[in-house]
């Protein structure tokens, strides 16, 4: 209100101090509302979401009947041909769709996890969340030879119920970051037996469908799995982007949060809450793909250079990392042969070994 | 009178306990002995088919080829196998945890097990090795390069609990994302992999046991040479230089011991988790901090857990059965827990 330049001070990035910091937070205020714009931030968000459209564009047009990125469009439009409309919206489409939602929920899943833990390592894979969800997924796949529908809810169901008793397990007067991390990694290395148990009771021709599950893949998803991931999305996103303040605070430590207002157990609750219903259902409609919790946050702060939770850019982050893995998957090993997950798995693998060198290194972890 | 006191309270304390608790510990290694082989005879005596003791004796002792000898010769070997492999996993659990001061160094968890695993599937699946001579090399291979990955990564000297625990978890990670990718390809070697994958004592042969038995005595006799310059590392890297303990060396043959018995016993019977954990953390509430006492120990119990968890295995979903793997790691799980949940342990 005192400052007369509003809004946004355009001015200010003509100068050669100006253009330096030209990716700093500005304040950009009109009337009474004022808004903190990291434009660095946004700029990053922006361009994801254009990678992750233009690579959604691509995998739909790839496939054993290949279809020209401007015939995507065209029938995406509503222009194509009654063929590829019949491939485009009722074959590729959804998966597509689906992989974006996925990528986004478990990219978000992973920033809130990885805040609240304080940890980069404090994703959900390490935490065993995908293990209870596979877990639950098995039962229904060798116990009861269930339907697709059964076995999205016996993951959803496994991967809810794991969440809440790791956090019932981590609690002793509040859930602090390391006794978190490690709780979850017991009872992860617990669940890896029972899923290992569930293989081996199955014949051959379900352990085979129970292997592709765990690993995570999008292949024949359709419009059943886009709509309830889609409501979900559409409560929790908003809910928690309301409450990423807090979380901010939060990483502060305990103390400093609780001086500044936040009510500190029940924020951390509430988002952990969000972020295991975010990651159970991504998983129940994709499998546990690996590594995209962990990697989205960390990759999307590396590149918005900002502190802080960063969930708008891990979501975009998460999104497009999943989209390119499985178009990388289809184009490497040819159309479904192999799942999304084992890219992630591997790409994963090998961030993940630099990313504890580098955190060593800075004396992080 | 006040400075009178100190002395004779620790002349009281001090003067009769050195025998009389070395005597103690020593009668109770001889129990733990006495359990180990009720163990070991239940083992044998237990299972689809249940033998009498009268059975187990003639078919130890006297045999005769009836249907019972056939059994206890079959189960004689597994559980052979399961005192040699348990024994293994205890003793290199108990080196690692001394070795990284590091009181949640387990194999399973610092990914040993996923190294050597990650190297026998790549045996069997792109080498075509199908004997277990073949990949006992493979398993050796793996595990010595994982250990020695995650000591590095764990940041060597300077390495905590967390940073252990997490660069372990990621290597593990990592490692059986590959083996699933191979599982997929490869539906041959998911037939045969889903079975070693667990942990189990169940295709235990004498040819088995033959093989890895030259290196579990070698790393066996190393780790039990290595409790004494372990205790002086105990007391942080200065205090043991000044007495007399090779620091560099000590580390390195105090890993190759537990690469050896890790990578023998996983060669053998598959990854199995949590034995090499809780073992040692029992032992050392009953024998203190001694190293000199708490690896007989752990080499004597250890094989009493996993042997009694085949056994439990075995009888609860009979006539089939639990792989031992599966059991110790969901009676492990929750020791692993508490430990964490333990303040001092998780603020390491």
């Amino acid at each position: 209100m005192k400052d007369p330049r509003t809004p946004g001070r355009p001015g200010a990035s003509g100068t050669a101090e100006g253009s330096a910091r030209a990716f700093h937070p500005r304040a950009v205020r009109t009337g009474g509302l004022s808004v903190r714009l990291d434009v660095r931030a946004a700029t990053v968000v922006v361009l994801l979401l254009v990678a992750a459209l233009a690579a959604s564009v691509v995998l739909i047009g790839t496939g054993d009947f290949p279809i020209s990125a401007g015939d995507v469009l065209a029938t995406l439009t509503g222009n194509g041909n009654a063929g590829q409309e019949f491939i485009v919206t009722e074959l590729r489409l959804p998966r597509v769709l689906v992989g974006l939602l996925v990528g986004a929920s478990l990219g978000l899943g992973g920033a809130l996890f990885q805040s609240i833990s304080r940890n980069p390592l404090g994703s959900p894979d390490v935490l065993g969340l995908g293990q209870g969800a596979t877990a639950g997924a098995l039962v229904v796949i060798v116990l009861f030879s269930g339907s697709a529908t059964a076995v999205t809810a016996g993951a959803l169901a496994g991967g809810l119920v794991t969440g809440l008793g790791i956090y019932l397990l981590a609690w002793k007067r509040g859930v602090h970051g390391y006794r978190l991390v490690l709780v979850g990694i017991g009872v992860a290395a617990m669940l890896t037996a029972v899923n290992g148990y569930l293989i081996t009771k199955a014949d051959l021709v379900d352990a085979a469908r129970a292997v592709v599950w765990m690993t995570g893949s999008l292949n024949g998803r359709d419009w059943t799995q886009v709509w309830p991931l889609l409501a979900l999305c559409a409560v929790l996103v908003p809910l928690v982007l309301g409450k990423a303040r807090g979380l901010r605070m939060l990483e502060m430590g305990d103390d400093v949060a609780y001086a500044l207002g936040v009510r500190v157990e029940r924020t951390r609750l509430l988002l952990m809450l969000a972020a295991v219903l975010l990651t159970a259902a991504a998983t129940a409609a994709a499998g546990p793909v690996g590594f995209v919790a962990l990697t989205a946050p960390q990759l999307a702060r590396r590149l918005t250079r900002s502190p802080g939770p960063n969930l708008v850019p891990a979501m975009c982050m998460g999104a497009t990392l999943l989209i390119v893995a499985d178009w990388a998957s289809q184009r490497a090993f040819g159309a479904d042969q192999l799942p999304v997950g084992v890219v992630t798995g591997v790409l994963g693998g090998v961030y993940l070994l630099w990313l504890l060198v580098a955190e060593r290194r800075a004396g992080r972890v | 009178m006040l400075v009178d006191s100190p002395p004779e309270q620790q002349r009281a304390e001090t003067a009769p306990a050195p025998p009389s608790r070395r005597a103690i510990r020593a009668l109770g290694l001889l129990a733990a002995v006495a359990v180990l082989v009720l163990v070991a005879l239940a083992s044998i005596a237990i299972g689809a088919k249940s033998l009498s003791v009268g059975e187990v004796w003639h078919g130890l002792f006297h045999a005769s080829g009836t249907y019972g000898d056939a059994v206890v010769g079959d189960r004689l070997s597994r559980t052979l196998l399961g005192l040699l492999a348990g024994a293994a996993l205890g003793l290199s659990g108990a080196v690692l945890q001394a070795l990284t001061r590091n009181p949640l160094a387990d194999p399973g968890l610092l990914g040993i097990n996923a190294g050597a695993s990650a190297a026998v599937v790549t045996a069997i699946t792109f080498f075509g090795v199908t004997t277990l001579s073949g990949y006992v090399w493979f398993a050796f291979l793996g595990a010595a390069a994982v250990g020695a990955l995650v000591y590095l990564l764990g940041g060597s000297r300077g390495a905590t609990p967390v940073r252990l625990a997490l660069a372990g978890t990621a290597i593990s990670a990592a490692l059986y994302g590959y083996l699933q990718a191979v599982m997929i390809m490869d539906n041959a070697a998911l037939g045969k992999m889903r079975f070693w994958t667990v942990g189990s004592l169940s295709s235990a042969t004498d040819r088995t046991i033959e093989q890895v038995l030259p290196f579990l005595v070698i790393g066996t006799v190393l780790a039990l040479a290595l409790a004494r310059p372990l205790n002086a590392m105990a007391m942080g890297d200065d205090t043991a230089r000044a007495l007399g303990a090779h620091l560099n060396r000590t580390r390195a043959l105090s890993m190759a011991a537990a690469t050896l018995l890790c990578g023998a016993a996983t060669a053998a019977c598959g990854p199995i988790v949590f034995v090499g954990l809780m073992i040692p953390h029992v032992v050392r509430s009953f024998t203190g901090p001694d190293l000199r006492w708490i690896l007989p120990y752990a080499t004597v119990l250890s094989p009493v857990l996993l042997l009694g968890a085949d056994v439990v295995g075995r009888m609860i979903v009979r006539p089939a059965e639990l792989q031992v793997g599966i059991v110790t790691a969901i009676l492990g799980g929750p020791v692993f827990i508490f430990l964490v949940r333990r303040r001092r342990t998780a603020q390491l």
